[in-house]
């Protein structure tokens, strides 16, 4: 699997998607600056966590107006894998790619910490090495992370299947830490090739740092993907 | 803002208004051979300020030591570097950003830490890890809760921009500090050996770039405000805050590290205090050349800014390079590409003098050296107070209930889990948080390689206020200690000095006494001093602070798998305790609970019992036989075993010292000493090594079930322990305490 890793002026992840790709895939990724003019062909888009442009104005909004963006959102349309991790996730809702927005944390404060997720879709291009209803623990880091979208919005996208990760917030689970609705925590397109999570699965892949439970999504990419 | 007409010739009163002295004043004149005119006495007074100069604490700082097998660059430059082999140099250095943090505390904490981690950067290294050492007033103090959301959140939002890990750091709350409160920031970064960048420019003829964001008319006078005391009208200087944009300062980061990775910096300065004035000042001076600036080509953000303004703003987020002759076009095109000002401004010269000249007018013509070496130097006069009595434990009365002891205690302001904090930080960013938050020391792997440093600060004010030698080499032991815990070997410290009015002769008799014991630690501990910082004048109404001299300590970890930390794992099933056991209670957290003061002498640190006893718990750390430990500090020994507890989620059965008093022994703070988990066979073996060895040691707990057993006492749940040690911090802030 070849992947890119979009560089945008403020992304401070981009080092960390890289690492874990190269470690998980063999394969080190092309890392595309954002002025960059064309992508190179890949199976997989990675805009990475940090705070694109600054994020003045809100979260992803520039860089969802930004070239490079555009570039991606071509790639998408022909069917090339991309995923959102955290300012990734705001720039697919800013972009429209994925529905819904990301809003200020219910408790106003940015929060690092693990959080247990409930795995609800494991038949996806991201996640099917992951377990249908397994309960796995990866890292948050944001600030603006809490989901929104309208009761109809919500109803249609559960309705087809686009909840992937749900914070766990039955018993014994984390809990749902930034008011996101319904405990959206990633989401998928209708086209299952455009994911979005606020959590950092690349953080959650290397046992020397505690837990490996985001590495499996990086599997599941290369055993779809390759 | 006073004329600025370069025509304006400096008097007396003038220099009263940027708090210089009528002496200091006189001495300028005879320096110069001349009175100054408006725009040099700007530049002068701000770099004989104290917060430039050191006036007051160079004669003492002369005395630690700075040495080492270890040490590449010592105190001087913009940080301290050390080797820690493969040719890779760890850079760090410890900042105050206490007077703009009372004032305006998300700015003031937010820009303290964007500049030390310029400091840090500005000598070719990618910061790595952050971490802080704040004070606050008491926590009912009506502006307490205001300045903790606001520096938490500046602290967090600059580092989180950044993507640089806040990975510890400690937190203090005394009514010493209501009036100005304390914010240390401290950056530790990594570089290749082989390539430091200093900040002295050599050599005539070479450009002088100016690089960063725009020069604006925010923070004028900032290090002058550094250097004196509060009173009621200290919120009037709101002006004099900077502002700080986080992400300006990583493009510049990125900027310049690629920069760096080319042949073309001869000197690099960040322009912190006294912005322009110092970077090319101390450029010139350390570098026994002169600078010739014209201002006309200082990129800014306003219009109409004088000399006066531009040489005195404190805008962030700003460098000053001297480039290899022809090496411009190549600098100009990394910095564009990151979308920040580059502008040639001027040249290095031979004069040794820096000369400014706007619009066409000559403004300021100055010797380097009166404005750096040879800036007034006081050895101002001390009057030590006398160290109060040991205080013994039949004083300090007994609680009924250990167990209700321990749980006020674990829960109270000064022990409370600091969680509430340290969540609002990106503790993982960069991948390499190996220890998190929350343990006696963090551990950040160095990339790519199977090495870390442990990282950790701290200081004792209390022990400080009663006995500022001992306090002093307490802060550095403890250091030494956390980063020992944690399976590091201790290799050098920052120090940020954080005293009241060095006028007042018991005020610098803290500053002196301190270095002293910090100075003695050090040379046991084999430990030097390769950074730092000093903030004087943190008074109020002419009520000074507890004396806070907050150490810094970085150590190296050969092999990250064998590291400790505080939580006690399955395999545990005895603590056992390293070091001595006199119970002492004077100066302790359990002293303040039960008659709501501290007195007495602080226990004091045997530097030769201290590094046997650490050397011995490092090498049970190295050699596999223990991934558990903790040291123990504020609080005493049951205390460190109830957050082994939490941390573990284990039950535990403590048992105190023989012929102590039970209180003393649960809760006295002696220094120097260590719990240690181990299984049951590991545990004799333990033993009789450290009896081997002569350093005291002993089974002070079993481990197991789900309570903490203290004699005959009702066992303690130990989530019920976590509940009030984890609660207090939300809830004070959620202003329901």
């Amino acid at each position: 699997m070849k992947a890119a890793v979009i560089v945008f002026p403020g992304s401070n992840c981009d080092r960390d998607a890289a690492v874990t790709l190269e470690a998980v895939t063999g394969v080190k990724p092309a890392m595309i600056w954002h002025g960059d003019e064309a992508l190179p062909k890949v199976d997989l888009i990675v805009l990475p966590g940090g705070f694109s442009y600054g994020d003045y104005l809100r979260s992803g909004a520039m860089a969802a107006q930004s070239p490079i963006v555009r570039a991606v959102k071509a790639e998408a349309e022909r069917g090339v894998a991309v995923l959102g991790i955290c300012n990734g996730f705001q720039i697919l809702t800013e972009t429209g790619l994925l529905p819904g927005a990301l809003m200020r944390n219910s408790g106003l404060n940015f929060i690092c910490r693990d959080v247990d997720l409930t795995v609800e879709r494991a038949d996806t291009a991201f996640t099917n090495a992951y377990t249908q209803g397994e309960r796995v623990t990866i890292p948050i880091a944001h600030k603006d992370g809490s989901y929104f979208a309208d009761d109809e919005t919500l109803d249609r996208i559960e309705g087809e299947g686009q909840v992937v990760f749900r914070y766990a917030t039955a018993e014994g689970g984390s809990g749902n830490p930034n008011g996101s609705r319904r405990d959206i925590a990633g989401l998928i397109d209708r086209t299952g090739r455009i994911m979005g999570l606020m959590p950092h699965p690349e953080r959650a892949a290397d046992a020397a740092l505690g837990g490996i439970d985001g590495r499996r999504l990086f599997e599941s990419l290369t055993r779809t993907l390759n | 803002m006073p004329a600025t007409d370069t025509s304006v010739i400096a008097t007396e009163e003038l220099a009263a208004a940027h708090r210089m002295g009528a002496e200091e004043f006189r001495l300028a004149c005879e320096k110069l051979g001349r009175a100054p005119n408006l725009t040099e006495l700007g530049i002068i007074s701000v770099m004989w300020s104290e917060h430039c100069s050191y006036k007051s604490s160079r004669v003492w700082l002369k005395k630690l030591p700075t040495t080492g097998p270890h040490v590449i660059c010592g105190p001087g430059e913009n940080a301290g570097v050390i080797d820690i082999g493969d040719e890779q140099a760890i850079i760090f250095k410890m900042e105050s950003h206490n007077h703009p943090s009372f004032i305006e505390p998300y700015q003031g904490a937010a820009t303290g830490v964007g500049g030390i981690m310029r400091d840090v950067f500005t000598m070719g290294a990618r910061p790595i890890a952050l971490l802080n050492a704040l004070r606050f007033g008491e926590p009912d103090h009506p502006k307490t809760r205001h300045l903790v959301a606001g520096v938490v959140a500046g602290i967090g939002d600059y580092g989180n921009c950044m993507g640089v890990p806040t990975v510890g750091g400690e937190t203090n709350f005394d009514a010493r500090y209501n009036g100005n409160i304390l914010v240390n920031a401290m950056c530790v970064g990594l570089a290749d050996a082989n390539r430091i960048f200093y900040s002295a420019a050599a050599g005539a003829g070479n450009p002088v770039v100016y690089v960063g964001s725009k020069t604006g008319r925010d923070g004028i006078h900032g290090a002058t405000m550094a250097s004196a005391e509060f009173d009621d009208n200290s919120q009037e200087q709101r002006p004099t805050v900077q502002v700080g944009d986080p992400f300006a300062e990583k493009l510049l980061l990125e900027a310049c590290l690629e920069l760096m990775a080319e042949d073309a910096i001869l000197a690099i300065q960040d322009m912190g205090a006294a912005g322009l004035t110092s970077s090319s000042v101390e450029m010139a001076a350390k570098g026994g050349s002169g600078i010739e600036l014209n201002l006309d080509l200082v990129p800014q953000r306003e219009e109409g800014m004088t000399a006066y303004e531009m040489m005195l703003s404190e805008s962030q987020e700003r460098m000053l390079m001297v480039l290899r002759p022809g090496s411009e076009p190549l600098a100009e095109r990394i910095f564009r590409k990151w979308e920040l000002d580059f502008a040639v401004i001027g040249t290095t010269t031979d004069t040794g003098h820096l000369v400014l000249r706007h619009k066409g007018a000559l403004v300021a013509d100055l010797p380097t050296g009166i404005l750096a070496d040879e800036a007034p130097m006081y050895n101002r006069p001390i009057a030590p107070k006398p160290v109060p009595a040991v205080v013994s434990a039949e004083d300090v009365p007994a609680p009924n209930s250990l167990g209700d002891a321990l749980t006020a205690l674990i829960g109270s302001p000064h022990l409370a889990s600091r969680r509430w904090i340290w969540e609002q930080y990106d503790h993982m960013v960069m991948d390499d948080t190996v220890v998190r938050p929350g343990s006696d020391a963090a551990v950040v792997r160095i990339h790519g390689t199977n090495k870390a440093v442990a990282l950790t600060t701290d200081v004792t004010p209390r022990y400080c206020y009663a006995d500022p030698f001992e306090g002093g080499k307490q802060a550095v032991a403890e250091t030494w200690r956390n980063i020992t815990a944690a399976g590091g070997k201790p290799l050098a410290i920052t120090d940020c000095m954080n005293f009241g009015n060095p006028e007042r002769p018991e005020i610098m008799a803290e500053f002196a006494r301190a270095i002293e014991g910090m100075g003695e630690a050090c040379l046991a501990l084999e430990y030097p001093v390769v950074s730092g910082n000093v903030s004087l004048y943190n008074e109020t109404n002419g009520e000074g602070i507890l004396p806070t001299p907050a150490i810094g300590g970085v150590g190296l970890i050969a092999d990250v798998s064998r590291v400790a930390t505080v939580a006690l794992k399955p395999g545990d099933d005895i603590v056992v305790l390293i070091g001595a056991e006199t119970g002492h209670l004077g100066q302790s957290l359990y002293q303040k609970q039960a008659t709501g003061r501290v007195e007495g002498a602080p226990p004091p640190v045997d530097l030769a019992a201290e590094k046997k006893a650490g050397d011995f718990v490092r090498r049970l750390i190295e050699a596999g036989i223990t991934g558990t430990v903790h040291d123990i500090s504020d609080g005493g020994i049951l205390v460190a075993l109830a957050e082994m507890a939490i941390a573990g989620t284990r039950g535990l059965t403590f048992a105190p010292a023989d012929g102590l008093a039970p209180h003393a022994a649960a809760f006295g703070e002696e220094q120097g000493r260590y719990l240690v988990g181990v299984s049951r066979d590991e545990a004799a073996r333990v033993l009789d090594e450290a009896k081997a060895g002569s350093i005291p040691g002993r089974i002070v707990a079993e481990v197991g079930g789900d309570a903490i057993v203290i004699g005959g006492e009702k066992p303690l749940p130990v989530g019920e322990l976590r509940r009030a040690h984890e609660d207090w911090f939300p809830a004070f802030m959620g202003g329901k305490r």
